[in-house]
């Protein structure tokens, strides 16, 4: 195939990724600098930094840090959560293995709205773990278990386990037993293989796993809201509000595009940790 | 190591229970014949009924099932095209394009939905089925390519040498050998596409007009206005449709993207 | 003068409950109503197939819907917002493509400011003339020629007297105490709960001073603690399944939760409360004009008024629907409050755009 038709095939493509990824965070860029907006005409007009100098804010500020720590540990969570069953699933006989695999996707295919509309049947007062418990006469009350940070957190796992158990599984599948063996013969521990052989052999599913977890759960605000009732502005609520309810697209602009700065930011950096190249980047 | 793997087992059975514990109560109470309550009343059939009479639904479903198809055609065979192109050939300015597929794949939704409105604003073009349509494909091409390299990169290449040493030109080694053998990867590319926009929110949320509601705008404001059974049935329904959507997509990749 | 412009509205709808108290209405339920019929008047020609609605979540029946899609064989495309800011949002965005929206007062202001409604054809809307003479000629629009109005209520608070004996709330002040730690909910509302702060501090509803708002800001921050869940949409969920004991809700809501408990009780306390009077309206460049000029005057319709007002118990200012509600709707003190607890009513006006962006700061602060 000749250098041209090799374009001509890109083509479609290229076009329609600069119309709808790349032209929009241009626009972006120009709202976010934009000094006012003509009432009758959207487009953004005039130079200021005062956008993003509002996000130097400590109200913003603070916004923005309880969003990467509300991200991070969702992430930190799901680590410790998905890689034993990850760890588990890449180890079992091959026939398992795709059955395993499946009830992981599943979840993962299925609405989000959906799977956090079932944790909140299962959390509320009059949940089924509350009516059970009361049913049963071991409380009085319902328990709080919805509407805090701590269900935040259940329904951010919840949500987003399956994305790091899925690259995980897939880095771990493909770890050479013999490795494993070999350390064992050389009169290796479980925990001593486990930390010298595997742990960093899975260091780029890993950090794939957690990038991913860590982006989604760094601009996800609807599971936040409906688990916590609505009681925190995260960075993800902000966007939203600055556009839909404040309507004031220039600083809405600003805080989407530092927003998309720190994700890519942080995916450079996985990718140059796990030096892994564009093609293979498996999710 | 028997010991190990049966504490490993015990926790995976765990996990698994606490990634469907709630999605299995979900299913039991859309048949529970209490309103409010999650304390078993009686066996019932009539939320699906009152499912099956819900107009508005059924335009969210109709509306999300166009949208998914439109995209899942679109983005498939662009991606496709695109897959090929980049795959094992020289192509000028190869860092800038793959930077741009890798976009969409790390950029949260809100930014791009966000974004798309933006565009569409400054374009003055009014909201609606159309605008939704090129969101989704605009993101969903990514994903597409992402599965056919993996693919493409599996498939022995000797195939094609063989094919081009008996003299078969480029496209006639495309359409005879690599699309062939790429077909299961083009289905499960098609089935991804498909189901990523059936399940899209936050893109439709900010993309859609009035008229052009799709089923997850439409749970999501039934979860609004008041928890009903419906709510229940319907994600019952929609779970159904994903476990067979999933263990099809299973089937044509083998395991081998995710 | 805003202040007045406020006070006025509320003096208007003061004299409306003391005079509508009065009534006796009937018994019947929505579903013994009859049905309305087809308006010989309306010209099915120059009707279009689809109108696009644009309103609250928890504001137009469904049976009402499709009452209008049957009689008039329209398609209705029903969208929804959680707040008045949302929907003027969407709307500025241009070319929305909807036909009719249903905001208050103070944002008819807004969208008229803006330029952003198409004057209503009263030739297409005889039923104009069912809406009680108190809710005509009001300030922002005395001939009607841009908004209708739609029902009427207020944001007051509603307890469960199982939980919370209602004498413990005598002032608005009372929603801090302690004791109710996680107990309540409020709506996710900026105007509403900034004034809510406001009025216990002595101020205005509409004030603008710095030094007030900054005042109400922290207020408002001590009582986050109270709070369990902010939500606009549908508070009733979380008062009758028992995630909280009260709150602060719309009075339609409070009159659902009403009905459904006997547990529950509606308190407007003496300092004052907000007042809001919620109008149809036509975007402009709507795409079904006509459409929706015949779709105003189906919801004027008594009986179909009637049936909105059982399905959403707000308050109706459509005096020909009065026959048609139940005497229990018309007692529900939620739905009719004694006009002594609409002594100190204020409504909300418009503050402008960079007042605005103030408040918007000051909720994300209070929430974040």
């Amino acid at each position: 195939m000749t250098r041209r038709s090799g374009w001509a095939a890109l083509a479609p493509t290229v076009l329609w990724l600069l119309a709808l990824v790349a032209a929009p965070l241009v626009l972006m860029l120009a709202y976010s600098f934009a000094a006012h907006i003509a009432p009758d005409s959207p487009l953004p007009q005039g130079f200021t930094l005062e956008h993003y100098a509002r996000l130097a804010d400590p109200i913003y500020l603070r916004i923005f840090v309880r969003s990467i720590l509300q991200a991070g540990l969702a992430t930190f969570l799901c680590l410790l959560l998905g890689y034993p069953l990850a760890y588990y699933i890449a180890r079992s006989p091959l026939q398992r293995r795709g059955r395993l695999l499946l009830l992981v996707i599943i979840p993962f295919w299925t609405n989000f709205l959906v799977r956090t509309y079932a944790l909140m049947a299962l959390l509320r007062a009059q949940g089924v773990i509350n009516s059970i418990l009361m049913a049963a006469k071991m409380i009085d009350e319902p328990l709080p278990l919805l509407y805090n940070e701590a269900s935040v957190q259940v329904g951010l796992v919840y949500t987003l386990l399956p994305l790091l158990i899925l690259p995980l599984y897939a880095n771990l599948e493909k770890l050479d037993q013999r490795l494993l063996n070999a350390a064992q013969d050389l009169g290796a521990s479980p925990f001593a293989t486990f930390w010298n052989v595997t742990w960093p052999l899975s260091r780029p599913g890993v950090l794939v796993g957690c990038m991913m977890v860590f982006i989604s759960a760094f601009g996800m605000y609807l599971v936040p809201d409906l688990m916590g009732g609505a009681r925190s502005v995260m960075v993800g609520n902000l966007i939203q509000n600055q556009f839909l309810q404040a309507r004031n697209w220039p600083f809405g602009a600003a805080v989407a595009l530092v927003l998309a700065a720190v994700a890519l930011v942080v995916a450079l950096l996985v990718q140059r940790a796990g030096r892994l190249d564009g093609g293979e980047v498996q999710r | 190591m028997r010991g190990r793997r049966n504490w490993l087992g015990a926790y995976a059975a765990l996990v698994f229970g606490f990634l469907y514990l709630p999605v299995f109560i979900l299913v039991v109470l859309s048949f529970n014949s209490s309103r409010t309550s999650a304390i078993w009343k009686g066996f019932t059939l009539d939320w699906y009924v009152r499912l099956l009479h819900n107009r508005l639904l059924w335009e969210a479903v109709q509306n999300s099932l166009i949208i998914a198809t439109a995209t899942a055609v679109i983005a498939t065979t662009l991606g496709t095209a695109a897959a090929l192109a980049l795959h094992r050939r020289q192509v000028r300015g190869r860092l800038w394009v793959e930077g741009l597929l890798y976009l969409p794949l790390v950029l949260p939704d809100i930014v791009l939905g966000v974004g798309a409105l933006v565009l569409f604003t400054a374009l003055g073009i009014q909201l609606g089925l159309g605008t939704m349509l090129a969101a989704h494909v605009g993101t969903s091409i990514s994903y597409v390519v992402l599965v056919l390299r993996a693919r493409l990169s599996d498939m022995d290449e000797r195939l094609e040498e063989a094919a081009r040493d008996l003299g078969a030109t480029p496209w006639q080694t495309i359409r005879h050998v690599t699309l062939p053998l790429l077909a299961p990867g083009i289905l499960a590319a098609v089935l991804l596409s498909f189901t990523l926009s059936l399940d899209d929110f936050i893109l439709s949320f900010f993309t859609a007009g009035p008229g052009s509601t799709t089923l997850p705008l439409r749970v999501y404001g039934m979860m609004k206005t008041g928890l009903t059974p419906e709510v229940n049935a319907l994600s019952t329904v929609m779970l159904l449709v994903t476990a067979v959507a999933t263990t099809l997509f299973q089937r044509l990749t083998q395991n081998r993207i995710f | 003068m805003h202040k007045r412009v406020g006070l006025a509205a509320a003096t208007v709808l003061l004299a409306a409950l003391a005079l509508s108290g009065c009534s006796s209405g009937s018994t019947s339920m929505a579903s013994d109503l009859p049905r309305p019929e087809r308006d010989p008047g309306v010209d099915m020609s120059r009707l279009s197939g689809e109108l696009n609605v644009f309103t609250w979540t928890e504001y137009l029946p469904q049976s009402v819907i499709t009452e209008f899609e049957q009689l008039y064989g329209v398609r209705v495309n029903y969208d929804t917002y959680s707040s008045n800011e949302e929907m003027h949002a969407k709307l500025k965005a241009g070319a929305s493509g909807y036909d009719i929206i249903i905001p208050e007062i103070y944002m008819v202001k807004v969208l008229q400011r803006e330029g952003l409604l198409e004057q209503i054809d009263h030739a297409n809307v005889p039923n104009l003339k069912n809406i009680d003479s108190r809710f005509r000629g009001l300030e922002h629009d005395p001939n009607n020629d841009y908004s209708v109005p739609y029902v009427w209520g207020t944001t007051g608070i509603v307890v469960n007297k199982e939980k919370i004996d209602p004498d413990q709330i005598k002032s608005w002040d009372d929603l801090w105490n302690p004791e109710f730690a996680g107990k309540l909910v409020v709506p996710d509302d900026a105007r509403e709960m900034v004034g809510i702060a406001l009025r216990t501090m002595g101020y205005g509803l509409n004030t603008t001073d710095p030094e007030a708002l900054e005042a109400a800001k922290e207020k408002l921050k001590a009582l986050k603690p109270n709070v369990k869940a902010f939500n606009s949409d549908s508070p009733k969920d979380l008062l009758l399944g028992g995630e909280v004991w009260g709150g602060v809700v719309w009075s339609g809501e409070a009159a659902l939760v009403m009905r459904e408990s006997d547990e529950f009780e509606w308190i407007i306390p003496p300092e004052g409360v907000t007042i809001w009077i919620d109008h149809v309206a036509i975007p402009k460049d709507a795409p079904h004009k006509y459409t929706a000029e015949v779709f105003i005057n189906f919801l004027l319709d008594p009986l179909v008024s009637a049936r909105i007002s059982a399905a959403y118990p707000y308050g109706n200012p459509n005096k020909a629907a009065e026959p048609y509600i139940s005497a229990e709707d018309l007692a529900n003190k939620a739905i009719n409050p004694p006009a002594e607890w609409l002594e100190k009513a204020e409504s909300l006006d418009d503050l402008g755009d960079e007042m605005n962006q103030i408040y918007d700061k000051i909720w994300t602060e209070v929430k974040g």
